[in-house]
């Protein structure tokens, strides 16, 4: 290809399309303008709504603070696309280069994005998950749905799951008055994403905010009235939650379903593909035309043996986006890998949570300043004698230097003695995660192994 | 429908890994910009014209250029296939 015109008649006169209109999707169109891509841009979302921010969904809109329909994503620059909205893709022809869309209609490619991220994973008892007053939580109509029943004032909101979704669900009704249950299956809450140590601060945060918070049962059942609306659910130690609104945050599912038989390499964890955001196929043949970001994307990242991450973090769409953006149109040796190192946020029960690295791959971990008690501190997370990751809570000011320890692969413990002295001593200690074997509760995070081809599901719901 | 827009607004998202929690913002534009507890910032994802002074100020202001936010109208483009 190289010197033939190709790459230049693709950036004049090619075709790109991108399949998924949110954050990743959005953010890549505008990257291809930014690279000087003239050609046509076809942005294909199933959603009906223009590219919006999710984050706002379970903080500002629960709050009350601003309206689901209005977390529009802010424009960078003007892209110039053909926007198909409210229409799904539904297959992929990688040897005729086309995208078949759900209303029958076929939209050619050059070069193709994938960007179709995850959806909520739904109560798994399908008559029971279509009751009144249960929700999940993961499109602006998820949470324009919510958010008015909790004007409505329920008398009771249990929350199935106390990952970071549910964890601020739980917050969010707490701060309006409302009274709330939280069921989680692990031993605290986060505690799949940040390890029992952090976790069980967290679980002091919701208990101290007025949460009932039952951890290590499972909900094994909703139950309705007469009407339809959901009345109470049982628990797995016995126990019945009345209850009349259900929030069900029980992780994400990856948005493959569509590329089924396609030969792309994707599956339920996920479209592997190299560091450049290029897609395998099921050989594990990278391909040159196709390229996955975002949340639906699993990746091998260097700074983490080379294991594939998938990761929900809205900084990884953006830098995805701009890495598979600039890769499409670039010739091999001028493409780039996406190093960033992993980092998200979080707020909830007034505590700004912060983290960067991948705790979830850790064994221990070092309160290296601040305290536990006082819920200001930072952990660092320590991985076969490296710091793997940090997390901060009300701290944030300090990650930066942590993600310095993360990318130069500095020593665990850290070299420097403390960072302010406190009695006590600093020792390591086991960070406390889940067996790995047991699904928590959106862990965000996912180490997905090393086979492009890998097509195994990990999570058997409860029951 | 989705993509026409009567009133004019500024849509906003803040780069939340980036934002040091400085509250800078919070003070030149208490609209649109408010500290929750110590360090995290809540913030209305879409400003009223009236606000848009005072959010140029947020955004000119913030030591990390976390504030995002419309650098062109609404988009006039064309949309096909929907509805
Ligand atoms: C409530 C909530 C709170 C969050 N809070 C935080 C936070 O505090 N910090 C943080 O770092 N991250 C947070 N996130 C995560 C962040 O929003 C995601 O990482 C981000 O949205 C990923 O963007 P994406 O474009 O990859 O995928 P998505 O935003 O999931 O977008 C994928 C789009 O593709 C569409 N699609 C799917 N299949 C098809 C198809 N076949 N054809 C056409 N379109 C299709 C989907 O409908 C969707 O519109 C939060 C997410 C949620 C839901
Ligand atoms: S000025 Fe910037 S860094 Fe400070 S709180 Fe606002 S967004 Fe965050």
């Amino acid at each position: 290809m190289r010197g033939d015109g190709a790459l230049e008649r693709l950036g004049r006169e090619g075709r790109i399309v991108v399949v998924g209109a949110s954050l990743a999707g959005l953010r890549a169109a505008e990257a291809l303008r930014d690279e000087g891509f003239a050609g046509s841009l076809t942005v294909i979302g199933d959603e009906p709504h223009e590219p919006y921010d999710r984050p706002p969904l379970s903080k500002q809109v629960l709050l009350g603070r601003a309206s689901a329909g209005r977390t529009a994503l802010p424009r960078l620059r003007a892209v110039d696309a053909t926007w198909r909205l409210g229409v799904a893709a539904s297959g992929l022809d990688m040897a005729a280069g086309l995208v078949r869309l759900a209303d029958g209609d076929e939209v050619p490619y050059d070069r193709l994005l994938i960007a179709t991220g995850v959806r909520a994973r739904p109560w798994p008892q399908e008559a029971e998950a279509e009751l009144d007053g249960v929700f999940v939580l993961r499109t602006s109509d998820d949470s324009a749905a919510l958010a008015r029943r909790l004007d409505a004032g329920p008398e009771r909101v249990l929350v199935i799951g106390a990952g970071f979704t549910g964890s601020e669900i739980a917050s969010a009704c707490r701060e309006r008055g409302l009274p709330v249950t939280v069921a989680e299956r692990g031993a605290a809450p986060l505690v799949g994403a940040l390890g029992g140590v952090v976790g069980a601060v967290a679980a002091d945060m919701q208990r101290e905010g007025g949460v009932d918070l039952r951890c290590g049962v499972m909900v094994t059942a909703l139950e309705g009235d007469a009407s339809g609306r959901v009345r109470a659910a049982r628990l797995s130690d016995g126990s019945t939650v009345e209850t009349d609104v259900v929030v069900v945050s029980l992780g994400a599912t990856r948005n493959t379903e569509w590329l089924a038989g396609s030969g792309l390499g994707a599956g339920p964890r996920g479209i592997a593909c190299d560091a450049g955001c290029r897609a395998f196929d099921i050989r594990g043949i990278v391909t040159d035309d196709i390229y996955a970001a975002g949340d639906v994307a699993r990746c091998p990242h260097p700074l983490f043996g080379y294991q594939f991450l998938a990761l929900e973090h809205w900084g990884n769409a953006v830098a995805q986006a701009r890495i598979a953006a600039h890769n499409m149109l670039s010739e091999s040796a001028e493409r780039v890998p996406h190093m960033e190192v992993p980092s998200f946020w979080s707020a909830q029960f007034g505590v700004n949570i912060k983290s960067v690295g991948v705790p979830s791959m850790a064994t221990e971990i070092l309160i290296t300043q601040g305290s536990l008690e006082s819920r200001r501190f930072v952990g660092v997370y320590g991985y076969q004698g490296r710091v793997i990751g940090a997390v901060s809570f009300d701290h944030g000011r300090w990650l930066p230097f942590y993600q310095e320890l993360i990318e130069t692969t500095a020593p665990f413990p850290p070299p420097f003695a403390t960072v302010d002295r406190r009695p006590g001593g600093q020792r390591p200690v086991d960070a406390d995660f889940p067996d790995p074997s047991v699904p928590t509760h959106g862990p965000t995070v996912t180490l997905s192994g090393y086979s492009p081809a890998d097509r195994r599901t990990t999570f058997t719901p409860a029951h | 429908m989705p993509l026409e827009r009567t009133d004019p607004v500024v849509r906003i998202a803040v780069d939340l890994n980036r934002c040091q929690g400085y509250a800078q913002c919070a003070f030149l534009a208490p609209d649109v910009f408010a500290m929750h507890g110590e360090e995290a910032l809540l913030y209305v994802p879409e400003a009223d014209e009236e606000q848009r002074e005072q959010l140029a100020r947020a955004v000119a202001a913030c030591p990390v250029q976390a504030i995002l936010v419309d650098a062109v109208d609404v988009p006039a483009e064309a949309v096909s296939g929907a509805r």
